[in-house]
């Protein structure tokens, strides 16, 4: 085959593609006519008293069509406000990508900053080590109730969860990457007589920016994933909180919309902070 | 007469839990402006040490170095160093790290002055054209060029070099060989560089600082170098005199470098090591050499 990779990869995909909406088609298909038929010899009264006739003429599982027509619809009109209950699909975004930006903003003015003491200084390094040990490895969502109780506001709480989701591998990384800055770069510094504030800004900082960078995208992954939890919890508005609401309405549809533009918008953060990374590597 | 650089009783000591380990102690040693030293010894005698302590990134355990009159206390930018592995920035260009040491050397020059006064130190190590090429896109010799370049071009009292062409391949040092030579010669730059490589120092030294193995070393002698000053590299060989400090040197290297320790001769002083300046005409210095003839 004389094409490029590129090209043969993309063809793969769009073949597993079909593949995949095919296969859900028929399967989808083939749940419709299931419970029209009766066992055989059940009195039909029996049956209806039992509700089998009332249950499945049709799933709720919708086809590919079905999906496709109502994400049309939603994404033609993404800002609608009908009330509480039903807004459109744009503005539950803003709401989360709002919450996200607030605590993932909020973090990074704490981590880097704390993570450069902590690479810069053996000292705190060690201090601050056993807090860090326990704090990092628990769930972001089992601070959410000492959260509603202390902030006594459900959106800053979110808020809040995010932050405390996303410091640890920022603060992490920028640790390790500042105390891994080589010997001989900080070095050249001493000898060029730099300040200390200028060898951090123009020295560590540039040696490190690639390790923090890795710890800034893991970050925005893990805060994209708590807050459709998040918002499930706190409730009123946001993408997770739509998921939970279309639940509540059975509209299975809107629930695969809502994964699908999850997925999505989780692609778009990270590929910018993969692209800001590319801006600050170097090659050795 | 006060020397331009003076080494004074200077140690450098480990503390371990079975004792106090001395790399080395009491070490002195003096140049004059204008003078190109190298440090001949085997690894572990503390040379990097003793470069480390004269650039300031080191404090010694003991002594003092004064440099122009003045006791050396911490990295400055009258000494500047050229690592053995460049140490270039490498998120910079060429003219970038250059601009760099130039703007911290003269921090009240504009943006333009700082980056003529780099691309002519670029230009005197032959990397003109090169200037905006990132480091990993050169080679280990151009490389080597801009830590050059970067230290000339601020302009030190005096250059302190670590091997810097080791990891160079042999035409390569060569070339590079010939235009620090060119440079200091032209400049009446004060150099005190690190070696392993004989005919180097051969080559650009106008003295050898020999020193034994460590721990506990000292320095062995001091070689004055017998050969003309417009020697050139490629006729080094052809020099009557070559072959005797050539052949002085190498066997301090093999044996006397261990002995000279073990055993210092009679009325060995440290802070007046013996002189010495191999030539044709001279039998070998030391009763250890059990050569009748020098050279060749």
């Amino acid at each position: 085959m004389g094409l490029p990779l590129r090209l043969r990869a993309a063809l793969v995909s769009v073949l597993l593609l079909v593949v995949f909406l095919l296969a859900w088609q028929a399967g989808t298909a083939g749940f419709r006519g299931g419970g029209a038929g009766l066992p055989a010899g059940m009195d039909p009264e029996y049956a209806k008293l039992m509700g089998i006739t009332a249950s499945s003429s049709t799933s709720a599982m919708p086809s590919p069509g079905d999906v496709g027509k109502q994400l049309w619809a939603l994404l033609s009109d993404p800002f609608y406000d009908k009330g509480p209950n039903d807004k459109g699909l744009g503005i539950q975004l803003a709401f989360s990508l709002g919450r996200v930006l607030l605590g993932y903003g909020g973090a990074v003015l704490v981590a880097i900053p704390l993570g450069f003491v902590i690479g810069m200084s053996p000292l705190m390094s060690r201090a601050l080590d056993p807090f860090i040990q326990v704090l990092k490895p628990i769930s972001p969502l089992a601070w959410m109730p000492l959260a509603l109780y202390t902030i006594k506001d459900s959106a800053v709480s979110a808020v809040f969860v995010i932050f405390i989701c996303s410091v640890w591998p920022m603060l992490l990384n920028t640790a390790f990457g500042v105390a891994s800055v080589r010997r001989e770069w900080l070095n050249v510094a001493r000898t060029l007589e730099v300040g200390p504030l200028k060898r951090a800004f123009t020295i560590i900082l540039p040696a490190a920016a690639p390790t923090i960078l890795t710890g800034m995208r893991i970050s925005i992954g893990i805060a994209w994933l708590v807050i459709v939890a998040a918002e499930m919890l706190v409730g009123g508005t946001g993408i997770g909180y739509f998921v939970w609401n279309e639940w509540n309405n059975l509209s299975i549809t809107n629930v695969i919309i809502a994964i699908l533009v999850i997925g999505v918008m989780g692609m778009i953060l990270d590929q910018i902070l993969a692209y800001v990374a590319r801006l600050v590597t170097f090659p050795e | 007469m006060s020397a331009y650089l003076s080494i004074e009783g200077i140690a450098r000591r480990f503390r371990t839990p079975k004792g106090t380990n001395t790399v080395f102690e009491d070490l002195w040693f003096a140049m004059d402006k204008g003078e190109f030293a190298c440090v001949i010894g085997h690894s572990g005698c503390g040379k990097t040490t003793v470069l480390n302590i004269l650039s300031g990134l080191e404090e010694p355990d003991g002594g003092v170095v004064i440099m122009d009159g003045q006791a050396i206390d911490g990295p400055s930018l009258d000494r500047a160093v050229i690592f053995q592995s460049h140490a270039l920035l490498p998120w910079k260009s060429v003219l970038g790290n250059v601009a760099y040491a130039v703007a911290s050397r003269h921090k009240d020059w504009s943006r333009e002055k700082v980056r003529a006064h780099a691309e002519r130190f670029i230009e005197v190590v032959g990397l003109k054209g090169a200037e905006h090429k990132r480091p990993a896109e050169l080679s280990g010799g151009m490389k080597q060029r801009v830590g050059i370049a970067r230290a000339l071009s601020i302009e030190p009292k005096m250059l302190l070099m670590d091997e810097p062409f080791s990891a160079l391949d042999a035409l390569t040092r060569g070339t590079l060989q010939d235009e620090v030579r060119r440079i200091c010669v032209e400049t009446g730059q004060t150099v005190f560089m690190i070696t392993h490589d004989v005919d180097e120092a051969i080559y650009l030294a106008d003295r050898i600082v020999l020193m034994t193995n460590g721990p506990q070393a000292s320095i062995a002698e001091i070689v004055e170098n017998p050969l003309p000053r417009d020697r050139r590299r490629l006729d080094l060989h052809k020099q009557p005199d070559f072959y005797a400090l050539r052949n002085h040197l190498i066997d301090f290297l093999v044996e006397r470098s261990r002995v000279l320790r073990d055993s210092p001769p009679a009325g060995y002083d440290r802070r007046r090591p013996p002189v010495v300046r191999p030539t044709l005409a001279t039998e070998p210095v030391g009763a250890l050499s059990p050569r009748r003839t020098a050279g060749g």
